[in-house]
């Protein structure tokens, strides 16, 4: 590759680790985080500016002032002096403070008409310009160690009759060192101000892109499918803790209603193969004998029936789904829990009769709930149907009010639930071994959980001592009128 | 009696107007929804049979445009979608009656007999009589012949529901629905028992029974067998 072919290529090419740094470069500066603290450093370099500027201005116009102030003390202290001794007495005065070098840096010159001094330690009348003060800004020739230098003065005139002039100035050398120093000090401090700013907002903005990055790879991973993968917490409880905190949450419950649904979906299929194996070999078995028509009718009417019981185990599927969807909070309905009992247990109670149990509603009216009648009715409903069906003798729908929690219970006198499985009746299709050859469809709990769980109600089992207790517990409604 | 059938499914449809015309109704049928409503709207129909997600015009809809231009003829919403929120939502929007799919037809002639007796009764109307049996709604009594019945609320109110519909099958889901206003299905044979009670009552020391139970339908209250 020549030279030329290689320059013809982009950057990133012909310089590949240069390529890396540009990109990223590139990508640093497009984040939100960068351009914050862009802002913020921009901000920053203007008020640190500023500052410095400002110290500059008052410092170097303070010297100036007292510059100032000295040389007009000293050219009233000499106009007195000239108005008591006149021009000789003046000349005396100046000719002794020119004397030698006092170390405050004052000149002083006396010179006549034509500009020959007179007096004083300047050797000409110097040539200078006239500041916006009314002052004479001149240089002077001054003995240095090694040869003559030449420094800066500021100077004031006050004419003295007849053309003589006497001008009082003063080596301003010292007070144009210390504005320098000034000067270089505050470019200096200014220049590390920047860069310490600069190098500060680069890790600030690192760090907060690297933490946004971790939440951005997990959600990557997550989005691949590795749905178990979590955002890492550094135990700060700063905003980013809590967002990733929130995340994972977030992303425990999507993982618990995908597992969910997987097992839904699991179930289905393998409860409801059974029953359409059944109803398709039954339909099968009537086609070969045709000429039998009142078998071929019973046998038709018996799949309508299989088809009726599936199609119930799938309403009482949706239905679970549709109480499963989440908490509830904004039900229009309050409702009196004992109320509800009744009416459930009043449904049941010919039944309850008819096979020689004794049922019934103990509790205390006003004790209310928010919730959707038509499910705890449901729910109330699957498990009378339970008692009814496992328990023995006596069956006791009990309302209370225990601990601000608005309590159901229903216990039955059956053989009850040995305590190891009293989780497990509550997934679906989950039928105990004894209960095997009762009809039902090992829904009934699974609804009672999802209809308790969207009204934020806890449901548990427990031993009746004998038989089974099922117990909900509502977060009680305050009623108005107590 | 003309009912108007508005289905998408050509399948549903055909079983739909077969079992009705056999019913002895005449059938009109649509297939989309801005036909239906047209249909609707210009036909004089006794009762419209309404699937709820059509083409051209979604049931509900079509319901509420129907009842804004103050056309009251009784509708039946059919609907795959079952929960008590589609069901509330569907008899708001103007329906009259809501049948989740799939259903059985004995049902749904069942209800539909309901609706269009719903609208020919008088409503103030205070005693109910079939055969020799007598409701009167305002003392709240029962009697049977010259013998008074004793019956429990719910009974009272189980009763009424048949003598409105004496003469037509009513289903166990309509009971439970129109008598217990529960919308579910119980796994036990509840209202079996409950209407063997009001039997016991009623029935069981009179020569001539009126309560029947019909073969994979439900009840009927009627005077001859």
């Amino acid at each position: 590759m020549t030279i030329a072919e290689k320059l013809r290529l982009p950057a990133a090419r012909r310089w590949p680790a240069a390529g890396a740094i540009l990109r990223r470069t590139h990508r640093l500066v497009r984040t939100h985080a960068f351009r914050l603290a862009g802002l913020y450093f921009a901000v920053f370099v203007l008020s640190v500016l500023g500052v410095l500027f400002f110290v500059y201005w008052t410092s170097a116009d303070f010297v100036e002032r007292q510059t100032e102030t000295t040389l007009d003390a000293e050219i009233t202290g000499l106009a007195e002096q000239y108005a008591q001794r006149g021009l000789s007495g003046l000349v005396q005065i100046v000719a002794a403070r020119s004397a030698g070098d006092r170390g405050d840096g004052m000149l002083y010159l006396i010179a006549n008409r034509d500009g020959r001094p007179l007096a004083g330690n300047i050797s000409g009348w110097p040539d200078g310009t006239l500041t916006a003060s009314g002052s004479l800004s001149f240089q002077i020739e001054v003995p240095g160690r090694a040869h003559e230098e030449s420094h800066p003065a500021r100077g004031k005139l006050f004419a003295i009759p007849d053309g003589y002039r006497l001008l009082v100035g003063r080596d301003i050398s010292d007070a144009a060192a210390f504005r320098d120093r000034v000067k270089t000090t505050l470019v200096w401090s200014g220049l590390l101000a920047l860069a310490l700013g600069l190098v500060g907002g680069t890790v600030m903005s690192r760090n907060m892109l690297r933490r946004v990055e971790e939440v951005n790879r997990t959600a990557e991973r997550v989005i691949a499918g590795n749905l178990s993968d979590r955002v890492p917490r550094l135990g700060t409880a700063d905003e980013f803790d809590q967002l990733a905190a929130n995340l994972n949450s977030m992303l425990d419950q999507i993982e618990r209603l995908m597992a969910g649904m997987r097992e839904v979906t699991d179930n289905v299929a393998h409860d409801l193969k059974t029953p359409l194996a059944r109803l398709r070999a039954r339909l099968e078995l009537a086609l070969l004998a045709p000429a039998d028509k009142s078998a071929q009718a019973e046998a038709i009417r018996t799949a309508i029936g299989e088809a009726d019981r599936m199609l119930a185990t799938f309403n009482a599927l949706l239905s679970i789904a549709e109480a499963e969807a989440g908490v509830r909070t904004d039900f229009a309905e309050t409702l009196d829990l004992a109320e509800l009992a009744g009416a459930v247990a009043e449904l049941y109670e010919p039944v309850a009769e008819e096979k020689g149990f004794a049922m019934r509603v103990e509790g205390v009216d006003g004790v209310l709930i928010r919730g959707d009648r038509h499910l705890l009715s449901q729910a109330l409903a699957n498990l009378l149907d339970n008692a009814l069906k496992y328990g023995d003798g006596e069956i006791v729908v009990a309302v209370s009010r225990e601990a601000g929690r608005a309590v159901l219970e229903v216990r039955d006198r059956g053989p009850g639930i040995p305590e190891r499985e009293r989780e497990a009746v509550f997934d679906r299709f989950v039928r105990l071994e004894p209960s095997r050859s009762t009809p039902g469809n090992g829904l009934g709990l699974s609804l009672v959980r999802a209809v308790a769980h969207r009204h934020n109600a806890t449901v548990a089992l427990a031993d009746n001592r004998p038989g089974l207790k099922v117990r909900l517990e509502f977060p009680e409604f305050p009623a108005f009128a107590e | 009696m003309k009912l108007l059938v508005i289905e998408d499914d050509r399948e549903t449809a055909a079983y739909l107007i077969k079992g009705l015309s056999e019913s002895g109704y005449t059938v009109d049928h649509s297939g989309d929804g801005r036909e239906g409503l047209f249909l609707a709207t210009s036909g004089s129909y006794d009762a419209i049979v309404l699937d709820r997600m059509l083409p051209g015009m979604d049931g509900l809809a079509l319901l509420g445009a129907l009842r804004g231009a103050q056309i009251r003829t009784p509708a039946l919403i059919l609907s795959a979608l079952g929960s008590v929120d589609d069901r509330v939502k569907g008899l708001r929007s103007g329906g009259d009656d809501y049948l989740v799919k799939p259903f059985a037809f004995s049902e749904l002639l069942a209800r539909i007999e309901a609706l269009l007796r719903r609208g020919a009764q008088a409503p103030t109307e205070t005693r109910l009589r079939v055969a020799d049996l007598e409701l009167d709604l305002l003392t709240r009594t029962v009697k049977r012949g010259d013998k008074v019945i004793d019956l429990l609320p719910r009974e009272f109110q189980l009763l009424e529901y048949l003598m409105r519909n004496a003469g037509h099958v009513v289903t166990r889901t309509m009971l439970l629905e129109n008598v217990w206003d529960y919308h579910f299905d119980p796994q036990t044979n509840v209202i079996d028992v409950h209407v063997s009670r009001l039997r016991q009552k009623i029935d069981k020391q009179f020569e001539r029974p009126l309560l029947h139970t019909v073969r994979g339908a439900g009840y009927c209250l009627r005077a001859g067998e």
